[in-house]
């Protein structure tokens, strides 16, 4: 197995030894299965490269120490050589074999990662791209949300795959969390697929990985694999209609009306009120999630209100307007949101 | 040399009686001469070097340290699409073009271009259309308004180009600048066919050209091909934009990945398209400076030809992650993998002309020989991202940027600079200094490991391209201010270059006909050679012309 080359101990501890937290996106610190079989597959093909690298950088520096032009020596030019049929068949013929030889090994990682039938226990997602944020839809759970993916974690006992269908709303995005499995391009008016079996809880983060206008830097992806339990109550917590009266908080009582009577409902859902719109992110369960802007702003109160109050300030090229509400009326809203849990 | 002291003789008599009063700006405004042409297009690359790598060190100061404002977003975005842009187009293309133009004729011993006023014209359009995209930065929103550069990337995806997602004018000088640059290409390359095939001297025949004619014909050929698809796709957007056809609209039917693809069957034999001529730099610079003929001809010609058709069938792995299919996918893996045996012949070959020779560093020889170990590099890392499920994770990341510039800095710019100090004296008549040129030489290579070794890494790690900031916390903090810290290193170096150019032009050694006691027939013309290049049409007998009149007793015609 490519798993057990020489090579792989070392670069493995190189990249990935201690260092696991530190770099959180590291693609040899695979945890998952289309990440393992491309780790496998690299490590095959950096020997393979670093097999040809130092024969032919050798006999490089070889030629060039022994046969350079040395004081005293005479003026004759050397033998001229014009070819050799044999040696030149040698170089065409080893060459044509290792490509044979890594061609087929890589066709076998393509085929087993895009080429077999999705399982009947998989979890569905739907993924959406927008400029610049995720939309995450749960078909088999009737959930939206947004830039934090909640999935199972899937092990030999209790095997649940995560599949995403994903497309985009506006242009090309790229979905991509280096721990758990390659890149797919996420298009407009195509539907691509891929999917991941995360074996350990925790997070992982990712990003967008095909330009897509001003804030594809900032446009991350936090995936959040948990154990079957809680992802269920994670589940059973987001299917909750948003919560509607507030006893104990006057100003999120009034913050909801500001927002029932202002543009907000034509671009943002909150499920179970007159909020219907699907330009934006749904924020049923805004303060359920750790972030807003994608993974790129912590998700505090006052962060909240410095949003509301002007999203472009925070994110310049967000496609979120600034809605000029007074000073009283951003505190209000950002009570209200963050008392959706 | 008999026959050139001969030469000289000749060209006394046929010298013009009492020239005409000459106006220098007149004269190279309208000139015809494929060696003044070639030297504008060189010129004016240079001038496009230096403003594009000034924007690469905008971006590299920006990603020094995480969570940095040097520059604003939008201010990032347009500086790498302008920054590949350029290079690509404005540096890369017609500083190859540049080269081609004066050494192809005198290579192969004609006196001009098949087309010397068509060859005017495709500098000068290629030249306006450089001009064409900075002037977005004045007129790109409507000359009311400040301007602003196009921001979509060099390689414009759709349907981030239409017009809901990208207002106002500056995508359309970005379009129309590759237009009208792509128009400049085909008639530089219907020119040099033409010389290629119908203008060479008495006796050489094509299994005589030297090698460098034989890329600068394959490459024209790659321009044919690749550049036609991208100036047909500018006109294509260009409808979609204003006219309301829908090539490219996701939103009305039109396809995103049908763009990928007009893009990058221009895009990968692009690559070669800039990768040949350096390739017959280094066929015509190594053999000189190893004093031996190159090692395995007819192999390199044919591994050039195979490298040229086989670059028209690999384009689409740049697109591994668009979901093409795994029968597609696993198509595209095998074409990119069997470009590496021909390539490897050369390298093999190349080797082979070292060995046993007698090596002489040069400066010109200095930057082949790191040409040589770069190209090998960069050739390595083209393998693991030619192994698609590799490139799901490297594709878009900052291991691709390194991989390319490996190829394109550490490869063509290294052999662009070796052909600097070769052919200048023939250019000039002087020698660069070789004293500038070794602090040139080692500053730039220090600067270029320091900034393309590093960069690898972060991309290993997960850092995409095109971003114009990241967190502290993604550990890509230390790596990204040593790749800043290469990147000024070269542009000292640069600057260092640019300075060997002009105080040689006044103060470097004469160079005589011949300085490097060298084979083909540019050598035998004065240095800079007269407007006609050859007062009398040169014959030859075998590949290297200059050779068999050097060593008469031993000449290279018996062996082929
Ligand atoms: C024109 C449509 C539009 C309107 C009107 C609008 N938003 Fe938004 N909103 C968006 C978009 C688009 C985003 C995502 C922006 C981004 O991530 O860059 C967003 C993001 C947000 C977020 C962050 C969500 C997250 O998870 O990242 C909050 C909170 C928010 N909007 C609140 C509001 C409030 C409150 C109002 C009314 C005062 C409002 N929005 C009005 C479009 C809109
Ligand atoms: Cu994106
Ligand atoms: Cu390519």
């Amino acid at each position: 197995m490519a798993r057990h080359w020489w090579v792989a101990p070392c670069a493995a501890s190189f990249f990935a030894g201690e260092a696991f937290a530190e770099y959180p996106a590291n693609i040899f610190a695979p945890a998952a299965t289309p990440a393992h079989s491309i780790f496998d597959l690299s490590m095959l093909v950096l020997s393979v490269t670093l097999g040809i690298f130092l024969t032919v950088a050798g006999l490089l520096t070889y030629a060039l120490i022994r046969f350079r032009q040395r004081p005293g020596d005479s003026n004759e030019e050397p033998p001229q050589i014009y070819g050799s049929d044999q040696i030149e068949l040698s170089w065409t013929v080893i060459p044509i074999l290792i490509v044979v030889m890594l061609f087929l090994t890589t066709a076998r990682v393509i085929l087993g990662t895009q080429a077999i039938p999705k399982p009947k226990n998989a979890m569905n997602v739907t993924v959406v791209g927008h400029q610049f944020w995720w939309e995450f839809r749960y078909p088999q759970y009737g959930i939206v949300t947004a830039n934090e993916l909640h999935v199972p974690v899937s092990t030999a006992a209790h095997p649940e795959p995560t599949y995403l269908t994903m497309t985009s709303a506006d242009v090309v995005h790229s979905f991509w969390v280096p721990r758990l499995a390659g890149k797919t391009d996420v298009i407009p008016d195509r539907v691509n697929t891929m999917w991941f079996n995360p074996h350990k809880p925790g997070l992982y983060l990712g990003q967008c990985a095909q330009y897509c206008g001003a804030q594809h830097a900032t446009m991350l992806i936090r995936v959040y694999a948990q154990t079957p339990a809680q992802f269920m109550a994670w589940v059973r917590q987001q299917q909750q209609p948003a919560q509607q009266s507030f006893p104990g908080d006057p100003l999120a009582a009034e913050g909801e009306q500001v927002f029932m009577h202002n543009a907000c409902i034509n671009c943002h859902t909150i499920a179970g009120t007159a909020a219907t719109g699907r330009d934006g992110p749904d924020l049923t369960h805004l303060a359920s999630r750790q972030t807003i802007a994608s993974g790129s702003i912590p998700n505090t109160p006052a962060n909240l209100r410095k949003w509301i109050e002007d999203p472009s300030a925070m994110r310049p090229g967000t496609l979120m307007p600034a809605m000029h509400l007074s000073q009283h009326d951003v505190d209000a809203v950002a009570a209200y949101l963050t008392e959706l849990r | 040399m008999s026959t050139t002291r001969a030469l000289d003789g000749i060209d006394e008599t046929l010298a013009p009686q009492g020239r005409r009063e000459r106006n220098l700006i007149y004269e190279w405004l309208s000139t015809v001469d494929h060696k003044k042409i070639g030297i504008l297009y060189i010129v004016y690359s240079l001038i496009f070097l230096l403003i594009a790598g000034f924007e690469a060190m905008l971006m590299r100061i920006q990603l020094a340290v995480p969570d940095n404002h040097f520059v604003s977003p939008q201010t990032f975005n347009e500086l790498f699409t302008m920054h590949g842009t350029t290079m690509v187009f404005f540096v890369g293309m017609p500083i190859l073009f540049g080269f081609g133009n004066y050494l192809v004729p005198l290579m192969i011993g004609a006196r001009d271009m098949a087309f010397p006023r068509l060859n005017a014209f495709s500098f000068w359009i290629s030249a306006f259309a450089g001009l064409l995209l900075y002037f977005s930065y004045f007129g790109g929103s409507g000359l009311y308004a400040a301007g602003s550069a196009p921001s979509v990337g060099w390689f414009a995806y759709a349907p981030l180009t239409a017009k809901v997602f990208s207002p106002g004018h500056s995508t359309d000088y970005w379009t129309l600048a590759i237009f009208l640059s792509g128009i400049g290409s085909i008639g530089a390359a219907v020119n040099f066919v033409t010389t290629i095939v119908c203008m060479r001297c008495k006796g050489m025949r094509f299994g005589r050209m030297p090698l460098l004619v034989w890329l600068y014909l394959v490459t024209a050929c790659l321009v044919f091909v690749a550049v036609s698809p991208l100036t047909a796709a500018q006109i294509m957007l260009t409808l979609d934009r204003y006219l309301g056809a829908h090539f490219f609209d996701t939103q009305a039917g039109g396809s995103a990945v049908l763009w990928m693809h007009f893009f990058w069957i221009f895009g990968h034999p692009e690559v070669y398209i800039l990768v040949l001529p350096a390739f017959g730099f280094a066929s015509e610079i190594i053999p000189v400076f190893s004093r031996k003929a190159i090692f395995g001809y007819p192999a390199m010609v044919g591994a050039t030809v195979a490298i040229g058709f086989i670059s028209l069938g690999v384009w689409a792995h740049h697109m591994f992650t668009v979901g093409l299919g795994p029968s597609a996918n696993t198509f595209f893996v095998f074409a990119t993998m069997v470009i590496s045996v021909p390539t490897g012949i050369k390298i093999f070959n190349w080797l082979a002309t070292i060995w046993g020779g007698k090596l002489i560093f040069k400066t010109p020889m200095l930057f082949s020989i790191a040409f040589l170990f770069q190209f090998l590099i960069g050739g390595l890392t083209g393998i693991m991202l030619s192994v698609a499920p590799f490139d799901w994770q490297l594709g878009n990341s900052y291991f691709v940027v390194a991989h390319f510039h490996y190829i394109l800095v550490g490869a063509i710019l290294s052999m662009i600079f070796a052909a600097f100090y070769y052919w200048y004296p023939k250019m000039t008549g002087r020698m660069l200094s070789e004293t500038i040129g070794k602090w040139h030489f080692w500053l730039f290579i220090i600067g270029f490991h320091l900034t393309f070794d590093f960069m690898h890494i972060p991309g290993l790690l997960g850092m995409p391209r095109r971003i114009y900031t990241y967190e502290a916390n993604r550990g890509w903090g230390t790596l990204n201010m040593i790749v800043s810290i290469g990147a000024a290193i070269q542009a000292i170096s640069i600057l260092i270059f640019a300075y060997n150019l002009v105080h040689s032009y006044f103060k470097g050694k004469a160079a005589g006909h011949d300085p490097w006691d060298a084979w083909t027939l540019e050598w035998s013309t004065p240095s800079p050679p007269p407007d006609y290049n050859f007062a009398v049409e040169p014959a030859v007998n075998s590949r290297r012309p200059l050779w068999d009149l050097k060593h008469p007793d031993d000449p290279d015609s018996d062996y082929e």
